[in-house]
């Protein structure tokens, strides 16, 4: 039972690398706005690079996430 | 009870076989994922072949298609490689093509996600790196090995960055691989998670299905990008064994 329990506040514990991601997000499309309002010509080509860079970012929220799956039925 | 029976997302992830077939003691079954990866080539082959066999000026709806998605990836090869990388297009658009279709499938209801299962991706991952550790050791040599030590950078430093490149090199790989399974899989357990919310509320059930659906429409924009990321991600990684010096 203790094992289960200790699972259970391990894998809550493995969420917090989401924190991470939510920030990188939030600076990936803070930027993408402030950059396409100094310079809207360039948003198109702004664009490819920001869904990269979403991607990218997003994938480590991700990573966590699998950690915590691993954690709870691995 | 009955409720945790519901929600069991990973069930969808299940590899059921369809038929036995063992060769020389190796099982090779025909599964329900080899299933859906044919109908990916399929879907992909046929929209190839109904889209082009007309090949009018004013292209139709399906010509429009296949040409939007040749152009697609002709220009991302064209800005990331150069013009190397042409005679690297047949690989890199089928990989783009074949992920995509694999993504778009497993969105349907009731269908199998081939990308969900880390081995899939893992065998494109490593079938990448290898192939460009060898182009990069063809091409340039042993001065391939510069990758590891980027130039400016002063040779006191040398004992850190260059252990540390070289387990970024390393880990490529595994994160290429773990980026596409691990979107795949969060995508679709969470969906499953809030289909089983709707049936569970029973009349407060609009609140979760609302949510379901911005949640669809955001998966069908994971599908789409996880396969563009994949694919930027290889030609990327070509660009750097092609030209390891920038």
């Amino acid at each position: 039972m203790e094992v289960e329990a200790a699972k259970l506040i391990g894998a809550g514990l493995a969420t917090i690398g989401v924190a991470g991601s939510g920030a990188g997000i939030g600076t990936v499309f803070g930027a993408y706005v402030s950059g396409i309002f100094r310079n809207p010509s360039a948003a198109p080509q702004a664009f490819g690079q920001v869904l990269l860079g979403f991607a990218l970012v997003e994938a480590i929220a991700l990573f966590a996430l699998v950690i915590a799956f691993l954690i709870l039925f691995g | 009870m009955s409720a945790e029976k519901l929600i069991d997302p990973i069930h969808q992830f299940e590899i059921t076989k369809l038929s036995n077939i063992e060769i020389a003691g190796l099982d090779i079954s025909f599964t329900n994922s080899s299933l859906f990866m044919f109908l990916a080539i399929s879907a992909t082959m046929l929209l190839f072949v109904l889209g082009l066999s007309k090949r009018s000026i004013i292209p139709g709806r399906m010509q429009m298609l296949s040409e939007l998605s040749y152009n697609f990836i002709a220009n991302m090869l064209r800005d990331q490689v150069g013009d190397q990388g042409r005679s690297f297009f047949p690989f890199i658009f089928s990989l783009f093509m074949f992920i995509f279709f694999c993504n778009f499938i497993g969105l349907i209801p009731y269908t199998f996600t081939v990308t969900s299962h880390l081995i899939v991706t893992f065998a494109f991952a490593g079938l990448i790196f290898i192939a460009v550790t060898i182009i990069g050791f063809v091409k340039n040599g042993f001065g391939y090995l510069r990758i590891f030590y980027p130039s400016g950078i002063p040779i006191f430093l040398a004992p850190l960055i260059v252990p540390i490149e070289i387990i970024s090199y390393l880990s490529k790989p595994i994160s290429l691989s773990v980026r596409l399974c691990a979107n795949m899989l969060a995508g679709h357990s969470i969906l499953k998670i809030f289909a089983g919310f709707i049936v569970m509320l029973g009349f407060l059930g609009f609140a979760p299905l609302v949510f379901l659906v911005v949640l669809y429409g955001l998966e069908t924009l994971i599908a789409a990008l996880q396969a563009y990321i994949f694919t930027i991600l290889t030609c990327i990684y070509l660009n750097d064994a092609l030209h390891p010096d920038h």
